[in-house]
């Protein structure tokens, strides 16, 4: 869902440069010191079935050069959708692994698993965007066969109902705008099935959202207009917060480096709560839609509101143990989502 | 029967329990023996309620309002292993498939099929949690493992066929009485219509269930499979 959790989950780091490929036929040896060339051994997981024999690999190569080779000969299989591995039993190689520094002898072996066809963050993050616009609209201009037939393209007379319309279509548009725009997205993928699983959340949420506040019997909230004004400031407040954190992020380093660096508070008062929090981009997130929730007074809302809340937790967890395991001097005030409750 | 279908999780949940014994696990390993051990008791005690009442009315109508408080308090206790069933799906949907007949048994409770699922559980219960008891204690007889792997062939059709006629029958009651259903207007905004969820739980048997009968069938030939070729070699 967003860019600081695939940073956390992610193995992959930034593409190394490519090493062409040593052919048999080496240059003359002129260098005085001998360079020991390896021999790669590519082995099925499951069938244990040799799938390549590669020789004179050179010791500098990465794991993604590897995957290059191997996906020379077997096309279908591109590096995106390899899975390299020194045990049957361990974790998946990262691609920036040099081979002379991996605990395996001149001939290594290594074994390989399919993940499956394989898409691009900026693919998925697009397709879960652009499902709920479009959905929330279709309810909001009741369109046929939602509701009764009688209400067909009528407007609401409630003006919150305009006015979460506007507020739900900004979030988005602001998020494809970002996902386009501003996230830098380090080099990753996933596999193809969760476009399906995401998208399915997101585009029935929406729907489910959508269906209650554009119903023809909405009920508008019980504080009337205070009630409101409270919910719409909350949530146009978190909406600059969340995007100047995603600015700041961005900021942070520049396109391809592979170089983490702690995020600090700058200039803009919205990022001062970096003191307290280390992934607040969920933060103003789950603010956003608490504002939405209160300004819809709508249960369907509220139970989105808290699934999105858990999700991003563990999220946030996950880049806060991160960032501790990385940077010795990680300042300790901060909490991962909750400035010091959560 | 969805207690009986997370059978398999509650399998990992033992061993987990069994290989937490080398450390702080002793607690744990206590904890689970009571749990267990009462949940045994809990579903022996409704299989003899079931034959004392059938024994003294005769028949198999009302049967069900004997053992209806100690079926819904243990049905529900189950929900402990939620936790578990969590890493299993499939289990857990099982387990909200249990609990909404259960609860909607109001109008049914006469029915045929009520006795087939409650029959069909309580033997599946009963040897189930004695099947977990004895591993934890590391004395499991054979008798009680192979009658866990096997019996479920009948008792799993068995009782999603209770579960499905029960549902079925109930569905006028629910339509007609809106039970649980909640309508708009109201000032939360919210709908829920029982009768419909109902449906949907009915349908969604059609992919649960296979999967977790072929499941049973595959761990039942890796389980039972294994102790057939040590005899062999002996």
């Amino acid at each position: 869902m967003d860019i600081l959790a695939l940073e956390a989950k992610s193995q992959n780091g930034a593409e190394s440069e490519k090493k062409s490929t040593p052919k048999p036929k080496a240059k003359p040896p002129k260098k005085a010191k001998r360079i020991v060339y390896f021999e790669v051994e590519i082995v099925d997981l499951k069938t244990k079935e040799k799938l390549l024999l590669l020789d004179k690999v050179e010791p500098t190569a990465t794991v993604l050069d590897i995957k290059a080779l191997f996906h020379k000969s077997y096309p279908k299989w591109y590096p995106a959708r390899q899975s390299l591995r020194l045990d049957p039993k361990g974790k998946s190689l990262r691609d920036e692994e040099i081979l002379q520094t991996l605990p395996v002898g001149t001939t290594a072996s290594f074994y390989f698993s399919d993940l499956g066809p394989q898409l691009t963050w900026g693919t998925v993050f697009l397709s879960e965007c652009v499902g709920p616009l479009i959905l929330y609209l279709m309810f909001y201009f009741r369109l046929p066969f939602i509701y009764s037939p009688k209400y067909d393209f009528t407007t609401s007379k409630h003006w919150v109902v305009h006015l979460a319309c506007m507020c739900h279509s900004f979030h988005y548009m602001k998020r494809i705008l970002e996902t386009l725009f501003v996230h830098r997205i380090s080099h990753g993928t996933m596999p193809l099935r969760n476009i399906f699983k995401n998208c399915g959340y997101y585009w029935c949420s929406a729907a489910w959202m959508a269906y209650y506040i554009n119903h023809p019997l909405y009920t508008p909230p019980y504080y009337g207009q205070q009630q409101i004004n409270t919910g719409l400031y909350i949530f146009l407040f978190c909406q600059v917060g969340n995007f100047s954190i995603h600015i700041a992020l961005r900021n942070l380093k520049s396109q391809g480096s592979k170089v983490k660096k702690i995020p600090y508070p700058t200039k803009n008062p919205f990022t001062w709560i970096f003191w307290l929090v280390s992934c607040p981009n969920y933060t103003y997130e789950l603010g956003s839609w608490i504002g939405f929730t209160v300004m819809t007074q709508c249960v369907p809302v509220a139970f989105f509101t808290l699934v999105a809340f858990v999700q991003m937790t563990v999220w946030a967890k996950g880049k806060h143990r991160s960032y501790l395991k990385e940077f010795r001097d990680y300042p300790t005030l901060r909490s991962s989502i909750l400035p010091f409750i959560l | 029967m969805s207690a009986a279908a997370q059978g398999t999780s509650k399998a990992g949940h033992g061993d987990v329990a069994s290989r937490k014994k080398k450390g702080p696990g002793a607690l744990a390993t206590a904890y689970l023996v009571i749990y267990n051990v009462v949940m045994t008791a809990g579903w022996l005690v409704i299989a003899v309620g079931l034959v004392r009442a059938y024994l003294a009315r005769g028949s198999y109508h009302g049967l069900y309002y004997s053992i209806e408080k100690p079926l819904k308090f243990f049905q529900t206790g189950a929900l402990l292993e939620v936790r578990e069933a969590l890493r299993l799906r499939r289990c857990c949907l099982f387990r909200v498939q249990g609990m909404t007949f259960l609860w909607s048994l109001v109008s049914v409770q006469s029915e045929d099929s009520v006795l087939l699922f409650v029959t069909a559980w309580t033997v599946t219960e009963i040897i189930r949690y004695s099947f977990y008891t004895f591993s934890l204690l590391n004395h499991l007889p054979y008798l009680i493992k192979w009658a866990r792997y096997t019996f479920f062939i009948v008792l799993y059709p068995m009782g999603v066929s209770g579960e499905l006629l029960t549902i079925y029958a109930a569905l006028p009651y629910v339509q007609k009485t809106g039970l649980y259903s909640v309508t708009l207007p109201n000032k939360y905004n919210f709908s829920f219509d029982y009768y419909a969820f109902l449906i949907l739980v009915m349908i969604s048997y059609i992919p649960l269930f296979p999967q977790l009968y072929f499941h049973m069938i595959r761990q039942r030939k890796k389980v039972l499979g294994h102790t057939e070729d040590y005899s062999k070699v002996e």
